[in-house]
C-alpha cells in the first residue's frame, strides 16, 4: 500500500514539475510563430508564401529549438480582410498556443490584430504593412514595426531625390487615403528640401490605363514624376510611362515599390526608376549569402518584407532565449534592450513606439545593359540613416512614448 | 488647354476601341445564345497569357500570337459551349451567368496559383515600338495600331453579321432558333461556333492588350465590369450598339479624365444609370 502511495505521490510531483517551470520557461511546451499574411491576393508576391519560408528559415537556423522546446511555424491566409485576420489571430491565441504573429501585410489587418494580441499579451511582429498610425496613435506595447513605414518611403525618396538634383515634381496619386497621405508627405518633404511641386492628378483606384495621367505629367514638364500608388497601379503606370516616352526625359520615383514589382515589369520598362528600400539582396556579402539561401528555397530573390520577417523572427527567438521565457513582457523588454545586428539591419533599436529605426537605401533601377546577372536590378545610390529615414520619437503620437 | 483636351480625347478613343472590341464578343454571344458570358474577362486574360507563354516558352512572336491565341481560346470556348453551356439551354439565363462566372473564378484562381499576382511583362513588338510627337501629344505607335486593328475587326464583324448569308442565319437564330432549325440549319453547331467566335474576340483583345497593360491573372476581372456597362448601355445583344457605345464611352471617360479625374472611374456607371432610366433597353436595343 505504502509503496503504491509513494509512487502516486512521486507521479504527482513529476506532473507538477513542468507546471512549476512554466512561469519562467516556455508556456505550453512550444514556441509557436504564426505567419499571418496574404497568400493569394494582391500582396502575395511581396509577402505571402515568401514570408512563411523566411520564418521557417529563421526557426531552422535557430536550431529548431529554444530553451529546449521546439519552435513551430504555422501560417494562414488573411485575404487582406481585417475581420478574417482578427478571427484567425483570436483562434491562434485561444486554441493553438501561438506566441507571436509575424508579417501582417496590409495595414488594415495589422491594425485589427494588434489590439487583440495586446489584450492577450502576445507579440505582433509587422513586416509587410506601412501605415503610420501603427506606431502612432494606435501603437501597442506588444508590437514591433520592423521593415518600413510610409514616412520612410516618402522621406527617403522625397529628400534623397531632391538632393540628387530632381527639383521639380508632379504626382500621379491613387485616389484613396493611402495614396493621398503618401502624396502629401512626399510633397512636404520635397518642398522642405528645396524642391517644387508643379501639380498632381488623382487617378481612381484601381486604374489599368494611365495614359491620360501620364500625358498630364508629361506636359507639366516636371523632372520627377512621383507615383503615389502601389501594386498593379504602380506597375501599369511605370510600363505605360515607358510606352509614352516619358522616361528617360523625365524620371519616375516610386513611393512604394518592391523588387517583385521590378522583376515582373522587367528592366526595359523600369529602368531609371528611383525608389527607397529597406533591403536589397545584392548590397553586401551578408545580404547576398542569406538571399541566395532564400532563392534556393523559393526560386525568387527576397523582397524587403521577406528579409524583415526572417530578421524579426530571429530577433524574437534570441530574445526568448536571453529572457529564459516566452512571457511577452519579458521578451519585449529583451527585444528593446538588444540592438538588431544582422544582414538586415546594423545597430538598429526598437523604440518605445514599437518602430525599428534602421538604415534605408535610395536605389535606382539599372538599365538592361548594366544588369550583369539575374535579379541584378538596383544600384544603391545612398544610405539613408535612421534619423532621416524614420520619424523622430519627439514627434510621435504614440501614447506609450514618454516626453 | 484645347490641345491637352484633344490629347485626352484621342487617348479616350484608344480605350474606347478596346471597350468596343471586348463588348462586341459579349454582345454577339448574348444576342444569339442568350448567355451573359461572365467568362469573357477570363478569356481576355487567357489570350494575353497565351501570347506571353508563346513568347517566353516557345519564342512565338506577337504576330503569330495575334492569330494563334484567339484560335486556341476559341476552340476552348467551343468545348465549354458544347460540354457545359448547352446543358443549360432552356433554363433561366441566370444559370449561364453563374456557370460562366464560376468558370472565370476558377481560371483566375489557377493562374494566380501558377503565375503569382504581380503578373508578367509583354514587350511591344519591335515593328511598333516608339512614339510619335503629334504636337499636342505623344502618341505611342502601338496605340495607333490598337485603334486601327480594333476598328477593322469590329466593322468587319458587323459587316459579316449584317450583310452576309451567314450573318442572316445568325440574326434569324437570335429571333427564332426553332424556326431556323426547321429550315434545315444546324442551329446547335451555329451556337457552338458563335460562342467560340465570341471567346476568340476576347482573346484577340487580350493579345492586343498584352504589350500595353501588365499581363496579370486579374486583368480580366478588372475590365469586365466596364465592358458589361458598355453592353448594357448599347443595348444587350446589339452589335452596332456595342461598337458605338464602346467608342463613345471611351471618349466620355477621356473627357472626364481631363476635367475631373477623380470621377473618371465612375462616369461610365453614371451614364449607365441614366440610360437605364430613360431607355431601359439601351441606346440601340429593342424591347423584348
Amino acid at each position: 500500500m505504502n509503496r503504491i502511495h509513494l509512487s502516486k505521490l512521486s507521479l504527482a510531483l513529476l506532473a507538477a514539475l513542468p507546471l512549476a517551470g512554466q512561469a519562467a520557461g516556455v508556456s505550453d511546451g512550444v514556441v509557436k510563430v504564426g505567419v499571418l499574411t496574404d497568400m493569394t491576393g494582391a500582396y502575395s508576391d511581396l509577402a505571402g508564401p515568401g514570408s512563411v519560408a523566411a520564418a521557417q528559415m529563421a526557426a531552422e537556423d535557430f536550431g529548431g529549438k529554444v530553451l529546449g522546446k521546439p519552435i513551430v511555424v504555422i501560417s494562414a491566409d488573411h485575404q487582406n480582410k481585417p475581420d478574417v485576420a482578427s478571427n484567425v489571430a483570436r483562434r491562434w491565441f485561444d486554441e493553438e498556443q501561438v506566441d507571436v504573429v509575424a508579417d501582417l501585410v496590409s495595414s488594415s489587418t495589422a491594425l485589427a490584430v494588434m489590439p487583440v494580441a495586446a489584450a492577450k499579451k502576445r507579440i505582433t511582429l509587422l513586416s509587410g504593412p506601412g501605415s503610420d498610425p501603427i506606431t502612432g496613435d494606435r501603437c501597442t506595447p506588444y508590437n514591433v514595426h520592423y521593415t518600413y513605414d510610409t514616412y520612410s518611403m516618402a522621406h527617403g525618396t522625397g529628400s534623397a531625390v531632391v538632393q540628387q538634383g530632381g527639383k521639380s515634381w508632379f504626382f500621379i496619386t491613387a485616389d484613396y487615403v493611402f495614396g493621398r497621405t503618401l502624396e502629401e508627405d512626399t510633397a512636404s518633404v520635397v518642398r522642405a528640401a528645396g524642391g517644387k511641386v508643379l501639380g498632381a492628378v488623382r487617378a481612381p483606384f484601381p486604374t489599368a490605363d494611365f495614359s491620360s495621367y501620364l500625358l498630364q505629367a508629361q506636359s507639366s514638364g516636371a523632372q520627377i514624376v512621383g507615383l503615389a500608388n502601389a501594386g498593379a497601379d504602380t506597375v501599369n503606370s511605370i510600363k505605360q510611362a515607358h510606352e509614352f516616352g516619358l522616361t528617360p526625359k523625365q524620371s519616375l520615383a516610386g513611393l512604394l515599390v518592391f523588387i517583385s514589382d521590378i522583376h515582373s515589369l522587367g528592366l526595359e520598362a523600369a529602368q531609371g526608376l528611383y525608389l527607397t528600400t529597406a533591403f536589397y539582396w545584392d548590397r553586401d556579402d551578408e545580404s547576398r549569402k542569406w538571399s541566395q539561401r532564400f532563392y534556393a528555397r523559393t526560386k525568387k530573390m527576397p523582397t524587403m518584407v521577406h528579409a524583415g520577417v526572417y530578421s524579426e523572427v530571429m530577433h524574437y527567438l534570441q530574445a526568448v532565449k536571453a529572457a529564459g521565457t516566452d512571457d511577452a513582457d519579458a521578451v519585449m523588454k529583451k527585444m528593446r534592450e538588444t540592438p538588431v545586428n544582422d544582414f538586415f539591419a546594423k545597430n538598429a533599436r526598437i523604440g518605445p513606439d514599437g518602430l525599428l529605426r534602421h538604415d534605408m537605401y535610395l536605389a535606382r533601377v539599372k538599365a538592361p545593359k548594366d544588369s550583369k546577372k539575374p535579379w541584378d536590378y538596383y544600384q544603391i545610390l545612398k544610405t539613408i540613416p535612421p534619423d532621416q529615414a524614420f520619424p523622430p520619437l519627439s514627434a510621435s503620437k504614440c501614447p506609450l512614448v514618454k516626453k | 488647354m484645347t490641345q491637352a483636351l484633344f490629347g485626352q480625347l484621342l487617348v479616350g478613343l484608344i480605350n474606347g476601341s478596346f471597350y468596343a472590341l471586348l463588348s462586341l464578343g459579349l454582345a454577339i454571344i448574348f444576342g444569339l445564345l442568350d448567355v451573359v458570358n461572365f467568362a469573357h474577362g477570363a478569356q481576355y486574360m487567357l489570350g494575353a497569357y497565351l501570347a506571353w507563354m508563346g513568347l517566353t516558352w516557345l519564342g512565338i512572336g506577337y504576330w503569330v500570337a495575334l492569330f494563334a491565341a484567339p484560335a486556341a481560346v476559341g476552340i476552348l470556348g467551343m468545348a465549354v459551349e458544347r460540354l457545359l453551356l448547352r446543358r443549360l439551354r432552356g433554363l433561366d439565363n441566370l444559370y449561364g451567368l453563374l456557370l460562366t462566372f464560376g468558370l472565370a473564378l476558377a481560371v483566375e484562381g489557377l493562374f494566380r496559383q501558377g503565375f503569382g499576382i504581380s503578373g508578367n511583362s509583354y514587350p511591344v513588338p519591335a515593328q511598333l515600338t516608339g512614339a510619335k510627337n503629334l504636337g499636342f501629344m505623344v502618341l505611342p505607335i502601338y496605340r495607333a495600331w490598337v485603334v486601327v486593328a480594333s476598328l477593322v475587326v469590329c466593322f468587319s464583324s458587323w459587316l459579316v453579321i449584317e450583310k452576309t448569308r451567314l450573318g442572316a442565319y445568325l440574326r434569324a437564330g437570335t429571333e427564332n432558333p426553332r424556326m431556323l432549325q426547321a429550315f434545315g440549319v444546324n442551329v446547335p453547331l451555329m451556337f457552338t461556333v458563335t460562342y467560340g467566335f465570341g471567346a476568340a474576340l476576347a482573346a484577340f483583345a487580350g493579345v492586343m492588350a498584352a504589350p500595353v497593360y501588365q499581363v496579370t491573372p486579374t486583368m480580366g476581372s478588372q475590365v469586365i465590369i466596364v465592358v458589361f456597362a458598355v453592353v448594357v448601355i448599347g443595348g444587350m445583344g446589339s452589335i452596332l450598339g456595342a461598337i458605338v457605345t464602346g467608342l463613345g464611352l471611351g471618349l466620355l471617360e477621356g473627357a472626364a479624365k481631363f476635367f475631373w479625374p477623380e470621377i473618371s472611374g465612375t462616369v461610365v456607371f453614371i451614364a449607365m444609370a441614366l440610360v437605364l432610366l430613360l431607355r431601359p433597353a439601351g441606346l440601340f436595343g429593342r424591347q423584348r
